[in-house]
């Protein structure tokens, strides 16, 4: 199945959630819970949205698979460079 | 050599097995996985030098959260602008595509405006307040680098969005071209997502 075959997303639904989610991610930080728990649901929120925006508006949940482990290759790199640099953090 | 073989030496495959609309996209794709490098090693870099930090002051407490917020609500709009001009352009309703063409543009310039506005407010009122600066405190460094990145994306992006419109309006690219712009001008929202959560809000 490639990008112009498929039906169309339903586009207003995506941007309601993108606009929930960020709004979510501004109540959490008001949130009086510990920080760790905070720093954890905004990564899981940016996450989603940004997966969102990948998935519907850029099309790739309608393309190869292979096109997605292309995009998914960055993150892979990130890890990897945490990896790294974790030994080298020796926080104050 | 056969005669098949000798009348395609040296010609490429007519369609990417990956994108078989066009090579553009796939090369679209390609550019964005090594630009979210680019982006991802700046974004962990931020993070690595933030946790080691004894002194990294609270980014809500100092950079302003309101305009943010809406700068990125503008930029989620502007995506379905960009997603519904494709629509348009794919139905081939010209008129409609223009109008949310012209709008993704000023979208991205509105955006530009308040990064400016913003940048001027802290250089010139919140840092010397807080007594931090540009060249000596990492918070200030690592801040400006990151979001002038993506500023100079959205730059790009309203440059590359209005060489698109001015294209299409003269029938020289059709949906597969906007399709591509619009990759890019996603991209540059879902890096802004990122963003806007791990250096404002956390």
């Amino acid at each position: 199945m490639t990008a112009t075959t498929h039906d169309e997303p339903n586009y207003m639904g995506v941007f309601w959630w993108l606009l929930v989610l960020t709004v979510l991610e501004l109540g959490v930080i008001y949130t009086p819970v510990h920080r760790l728990a905070i720093l954890a649901l905004l990564v899981v929120l940016a996450i989603s949205k940004a997966a969102l925006v990948a998935l519907y508006f850029m099309h790739l949940k309608f393309e190869r698979r292979t096109l997605g482990l292309i995009a998914l290759s960055p993150f892979v790199l990130c890890l990897f460079l945490i990896l790294m640099l974790l030994p080298d953090i020796r926080p104050h | 050599m056969s005669e098949v073989a000798a009348v395609h030496v040296g010609v490429e495959p007519q369609e990417t097995p990956l994108t078989p609309e066009s090579w553009g996209k796939l090369g679209m794709w390609l550019f964005l996985a090594g630009d979210a490098m680019s982006f991802g090693c700046l974004i962990v870099g931020y993070g690595i030098l933030r946790h080691a930090s004894s002194n990294w002051p609270v980014p809500s407490q100092i950079l302003g959260i309101n305009l943010t917020a809406f700068m990125t609500f503008l930029l989620i709009v502007s995506s379905v602008w960009m997603v519904l001009s494709l629509s348009a352009i794919q139905k081939g309703d010209l008129p409609k595509f223009k109008k949310f063409m012209g709008l993704v543009i000023l979208g991205g310039l509105v955006f530009l405006g308040c990064q400016a506005y913003e940048w001027t407010h802290l250089i010139t009122e919140v840092l010397p307040h807080h007594n931090l600066s540009f060249s000596k405190d990492l918070f200030a460094t690592t801040f400006f680098v990151l979001t002038g990145f993506h500023g100079m994306h959205v730059t790009g992006g309203v440059i590359y969005n209005s060489c698109v419109l001015a294209a299409v309006s003269r029938g020289r690219y059709q949906a597969k071209h906007v399709e591509i712009a619009g990759l890019y001008w996603h991209f540059v929202d879902l890096v802004w997502i990122l963003i806007f959560t791990f250096v404002y809000l956390v």
